[in-house]
């Protein structure tokens, strides 16, 4: 009994990492109902920009996000404003496949600048962790990415219920032409979503890349993730994916706790098929 | 009323791709006036409010606000402009609350800063609206929907409000009090254009009136002086 603790406590510390990984194509999909193929190249583009800044510069990672974040926040303005924004709105499949093809230039990119090697951004963090009793610890590094996914994710809570943008973004969600009815100019508010949306993939790519080792072609990995927790949590609802999260990753480490590590992605989406055949919409999904 | 015309609209063309909407329309209303335009479904009315808001642009023609040329505008920029819109079918955002609604409806910089003035206006006009404070838009009826979209556009401090079908679904004493607050509107000195199905009560508060037909103006003039027998057959095109 007491050995179930730490794959449950391990599962809902890297669900909060989970989450984190998500909100941004989960949010990007309430808004615009855009699915953002390249959500896990851009969060890997931050990875690598974050390794890039940290080395250069020689500073703790967590402060290169204060170049990382506005670096992304512009990425993810342009990418809507040039690029999205011209095909939305005609049907689903145009943007998805403006987003399929930046996925793919993106890890074309990554392998000509930073070739095939594995790379990691390198923290003392991650050798640390709190001794709880003889079955039980607590790695550091999984405790701080799971504060900052909480921390994210209440902020963006926060900016759409109370800000005087984040409604507007919610208005125009809602009803477009009435939006810019009102004088919100649309096409500009995608733009700062998207760019927002980029702001949460940095902080998600830095802590992805202290914890794990990332490759150019690691993109696609964490967007099924990422899939797979807004699925089960629900499309475009910001607490779904924080619950979507969790059970995610539980089920993957308690999947590779009973039956071996080869099992774990498996048991994952054994639980995204259950949930999907149950409750289609997601747990908070509305649809 | 002889003052010069708030709002002319010259002669314009509009398209939906290759299906042409208006022919050569054109219309005027003067500082304070209610006019009101009728039509059958599909005449071109609702395009011609779009036209005017920006939401659709017109291939041909002038439309001018206050002496300057507005066509060419998307409609986030003729708010600025102090033109406001109540749409058809009222789209209030379903998902927020009559407070953030309304709100938004002063989003335009211009208006922001008097955000609580407003809203205590609004709320003097529409009192239902002020007891639903906090409630989701989609849980309100037709009616308070349609209150709470002409209250929305007012937070934007418009010279020219355009109302869009404002009776279309709602019960007679509904659309009785919705008219009058519209007059009590007028009489703070802002001027109106009204689209309607409905001849009778937009002709009744109407200071000058358009009949439109298969996308042309076909009539026009005072509406106490018009004989009923030609606005049916300007109506209907018989």
């Amino acid at each position: 009994m007491f050995d179930l603790a730490q794959p449950v406590l391990n599962g809902i510390l890297l669900g909060g990492l989970y989450a984190l990984i998500a909100i941004g194509m989960s949010m990007m999909f309430g808004i615009v109902k855009l699915v953002n193929l390249a959500h896990g190249d851009m969060m890997i583009l931050s990875s690598y920009l974050a390794l890039v800044f940290s080395t250069w510069l020689g500073i703790n990672p967590f402060f290169v996000l204060a170049l990382t974040m506005p670096v992304m926040f512009v990425v993810g303005y342009l990418f809507q404003g040039i690029l999205i924004n011209r095909v939305l709105g005609k049907a689903m499949e145009p943007p998805l496949l403006v987003a399929f093809g930046m996925s793919i230039i993106l890890q074309n990119f990554l392998l000509m600048v930073f070739t095939p090697d594995a790379r990691s951004i390198i923290t003392d963090l991650a050798t640390l962790s709190i001794v709880v009793t003889e079955y039980l610890s607590i790695s550091v590094l999984y405790l701080v990415n799971f504060f900052a996914g909480l921390l994210v994710i209440v902020l963006l809570y926060f900016f759409f219920q109370k800000s005087y943008l984040g409604r507007a973004i919610r208005a125009a969600s809602d009803d477009e032409v009435a939006a810019r009815l009102m004088g919100i100019n649309t096409r500009r508010t995608y733009g700062i979503a998207m760019g927002i949306a980029m702001m949460t993939a940095a902080v998600a790519g830095m802590l992805v890349g202290m914890t794990f080792t990332f490759y150019p072609h690691t993109g696609p990995q964490y967007l099924i993730v990422a899939f797979g927790v807004v699925v089960i949590g629900g499309l475009g609802s910001i607490k779904g994916t924080f619950v979507g999260g969790f059970i995610l990753a539980i089920a993957q480490l308690l999947g590779a706790y009973y039956f071996g590590p080869g099992i774990q992605l498996l048991s994952g989406y054994v639980v995204l098929l259950i949930v999907l055949a149950i409750r289609p919409q997601g747990i908070f999904g509305s649809v | 009323m002889n003052s010069a015309p708030v709002l002319r609209v010259d002669n314009i063309d509009v398209f939906y791709r290759d299906f042409q909407a208006l022919w050569g329309v054109s219309l005027e209303a003067r500082q304070g006036q209610i006019v009101s335009v009728i039509g059958a479904n599909g005449a071109g009315k609702s395009t011609l409010l779009n036209t005017v808001a920006g939401l659709m642009q017109p291939q041909k023609g002038m439309i001018n606000f206050r002496g300057e040329a507005i066509n060419g505008l998307d409609a986030y920029e003729t708010v600025a402009r102090e033109i406001a819109l109540v749409p058809e079918g009222r789209r209030v955002f379903t998902r927020l609350t009559v407070y953030e609604n309304l709100i938004m409806g002063c989003y335009a910089k211009r208006a922001r800063g008097n955000r609580e003035n407003n809203l205590e206006k609004v709320y003097e006009l529409f009192p239902r609206l002020a007891e639903r404070h906090n409630q989701m838009a989609a849980t309100l009826s037709g009616g308070e929907q349609q209150m709470l979209a002409v209250g929305r556009a007012l937070m934007s401090e418009p010279q020219l409000l355009l109302c869009d079908e404002i009776s279309l679904g709602l019960a007679p004493v509904v659309i009785k009090e919705i008219y009058q607050r519209l007059r009590q509107i007028n009489t703070d000195g802002i001027t109106i254009l009204l689209v309607e199905q409905d001849i009778r009560q937009s002709l009744k508060v109407a200071d000058h009136a358009y009949v439109m037909l298969e996308g042309r103006v076909v009539l026009e003039g005072d509406p106490s002086a018009m004989p009923e027998e030609e606005v049916k057959k300007a109506y209907f095109g018989v």
